[in-house]
């Protein structure tokens, strides 16, 4: 059925250009997308079923051995909702989030009306670096930024012993909130380039003449910057910022990666830390799949809006 | 479109084109800022150790070598990962062009039953994180025997990434009239012949922007390979990189080796990133603004 459905025999009559369906291709459709729903079923939707189910068991290291899981209802979250060290976690995720995604979105804003108000080899200068920045894996981006804040002979040091700071010899990744500064610092440098470039490409789709006309009406920089360029370009600014909140949340790497580099990871972990170390740090898959759950809830209701807006524009 | 908060006219251009140098130096001193990471990797993978553990550091890479990047090549663990990761990286690079590409012919070129839901799947699907799904991923893989397997993880990315590369495939699809097609047909040439001769060709771009991605991904990927490779035999370029970060925290590390050894990951990967990056930057924000 599919060879007929998608490729006719020559020999068949010329199709008529104008025929809306053809009998023939009625399946076509279920055909080409059977690939993707079956791959996304056994690899996305499979392993989100195991979470919910075994998010209500008892799954520890027993059950690594082969015990069945104990039915437990609802004490995995019931024992989440109680332990104060995950709103702890929750609390510190929601606020790295939420400062990461901001400065981000104002950095990546300032940039890119810095690049619309220079000359023209300035703004090339600017956006290849912000590509090269851009670019960067991230676990090479890590290793560099280890490299830099390494207390004994890392380039952070030195500039600040420079600069009158007693640095020498200090990490900072030992303390939880140099720690997350740091981790923080390394997000921002790795997700403004998309965020300033998205601006600018949107600046770039003002016309000219609205932006003389305010002029010649006598708006001076500021207000046309407050009334006429900032409202323009606000759906960009909104949907940059919406999916910083979503990568913000998530985030893993960095995390662990400053914690492999020496850092303190029991008062250092995000939620994506904590998940892993739950999971195969102490083999407690009930209430890793649990911690996994809320985190998928609060990314999904996060992400709604931002799906929703591309869900219009499909039609 | 250079000038958006400059001086629309040229009334002011005195006044204006002091202002525009000034903001020139600050962008030059922002992209300086930015670029630094990238250029002290590079600058240090050429220096040697004694050089990068003196008190002072070395800014430019005078009388460094490529020794580093000798080391690197002849580490019997980087070519094992590099192994791994192609392999890796060609597999989910051609399923996830194949499947995408199917299943955007199927929501740009037919209206059916259950389209709408299979698009909101889709962009739903993209914004899990891997992170809220990677213990239920690893206990799947290990309950079928597929830890440590290249396949297995190729399985996860392909995954991972099919969801966008469909959606910016729609785009390119799309762009291509059925009229083309028709005509063609009209002239004779059966359904599949008029695809391959019309419509594919003007499909390469986004083809290629697909597996460009699809590359990305699955070469920069941490997470999921932390999770399912766990032997040391079966690391992926970006696990062995991290082993060089765990051992920093114990020991004195050769940094000039580390950073020859980021150098050589990240090299193919700025250049493929620069080949591509119009086209995901327009897919994730396509449509905010309508010029």
């Amino acid at each position: 059925m599919t060879s007929t459905a998608t490729a006719p025999p020559e020999t068949a009559p010329a199709p008529e250009p104008t025929a809306p369906a053809r009998p023939a291709r009625r399946h076509t459709p279920a055909w080409l997308v059977l690939p993707s729903l079956v791959l996304l079923v056994a690899a996305l939707g499979y392993p989100v079923g195991w979470q919910v189910v075994t998010s209500f068991q008892h799954f520890g290291m027993m059950q690594q051995f082969g015990q069945p899981p104990e039915w437990v209802g609802l004490a995995n979250y019931a024992s989440l909702v109680t332990d104060p060290e995950l709103w702890v976690i929750v609390g510190r995720s929601i606020v790295f989030c939420l400062v990461c995604a901001l400065s981000t979105v104002a950095i990546g804003l300032g940039l890119a009306l810095l690049m619309g108000a220079v000359s023209r080899a300035g703004r090339l200068v600017l956006q290849v670096a912000l590509l090269l920045a851009w670019a960067m894996p991230v676990v090479a981006s890590m290793t560099v930024w280890t490299w830099i804040v390494n207390w004994r002979n890392g380039l952070l040091n030195w500039v600040l012993e420079r600069v009158g700071v007693d640095a020498q010899g200090h990490n900072w990744l030992v303390e939880p909130l140099s720690f997350l500064v740091v981790a923080a610092v390394i997000v921002v440098w790795m997700s403004v380039p998309f965020v300033a470039l998205s601006i600018y490409a949107g600046l770039t789709q003002l016309s000219p003449e609205v932006l003389e006309a305010a002029e010649i009406d006598g708006a001076g920089g500021w207000k046309r910057l407050r009334h006429i360029i900032l409202p323009l370009v606000a759906p960009v600014i909104s949907i940059v910022l919406l999916l910083q909140l979503i990568w913000d949340l998530r985030v893993f790497t960095q995390i662990k990666l400053l914690q492999d580099a020496g850092g303190v990871a029991n008062e250092t972990h995000l939620l994506g830390t904590y998940i892993y170390q739950l999971g195969t740090g102490a083999g407690d898959f009930g209430m890793a799949s649990a911690v996994s759950i809320l985190m998928l809830l609060l990314t999904v209701a996060v992400s709604w809006y931002y799906v929703r807006s591309l869900m219009k524009e499909e039609s | 479109m250079s000038r958006i908060l400059g001086p629309a006219s040229s009334r002011h251009s005195t006044r204006g084109s002091t202002r525009r140098s000034v903001l020139t130096v600050v962008a030059v001193l922002v992209a300086l800022v930015w670029a630094f990471p990238v250029y002290w990797m590079v600058n240090s993978a050429f220096l040697d150790k004694v050089t990068l553990q003196s008190s002072t550091p070395t800014f430019l890479p005078f009388g460094g070598s490529f020794d580093n990047f000798a080391t690197v090549f002849g580490d019997a663990g980087f070519i094992r990962a590099l192994g791994i990761s192609l392999a890796v990286t060609l597999v989910t690079v051609a399923a996830a062009i194949v499947i995408a590409f199917l299943g955007a012919l199927a929501i740009s070129r037919f209206r059916f039953r259950g389209r709408r839901s299979f698009i909101l799947a889709l962009l739903l699907i993209q914004m899990l994180p891997a992170e809220g799904l990677f213990i239920a991923q690893y206990k799947m893989m290990s309950s079928v025997g597929m830890l440590n397997n290249v396949l297995g993880l190729a399985l996860l990315y392909t995954a991972a990434v099919v969801p966008f590369t469909v959606w910016m495939l729609r785009g390119f699809v799309a762009g291509v009239p059925v009229e083309l097609e028709e005509a063609a047909m009209v002239d004779g040439l059966s359904r599949t012949k008029a695809f391959l001769r019309i419509t594919f060709p003007l499909l390469a771009p986004g083809l290629v922007a697909s597996g460009v991605y699809a590359f990305l991904q699955a070469w920069n990927e941490f997470t999921v390979a932390l999770v399912v490779m766990t032997e040391e035999q079966s690391r992926t370029l970006p696990l062995w990189l991290r082993g060089f970060v765990q051992a920093s925290a114990t020991r004195e590390t050769d940094w000039g080796q580390v950073m020859a050894a980021s150098t050589v990951v990240a090299v193919p990967v700025i250049i493929f990133f620069l080949v591509v990056q119009g086209r995901m930057s327009n897919g994730l924000v396509g449509g905010a603004v309508k010029g």
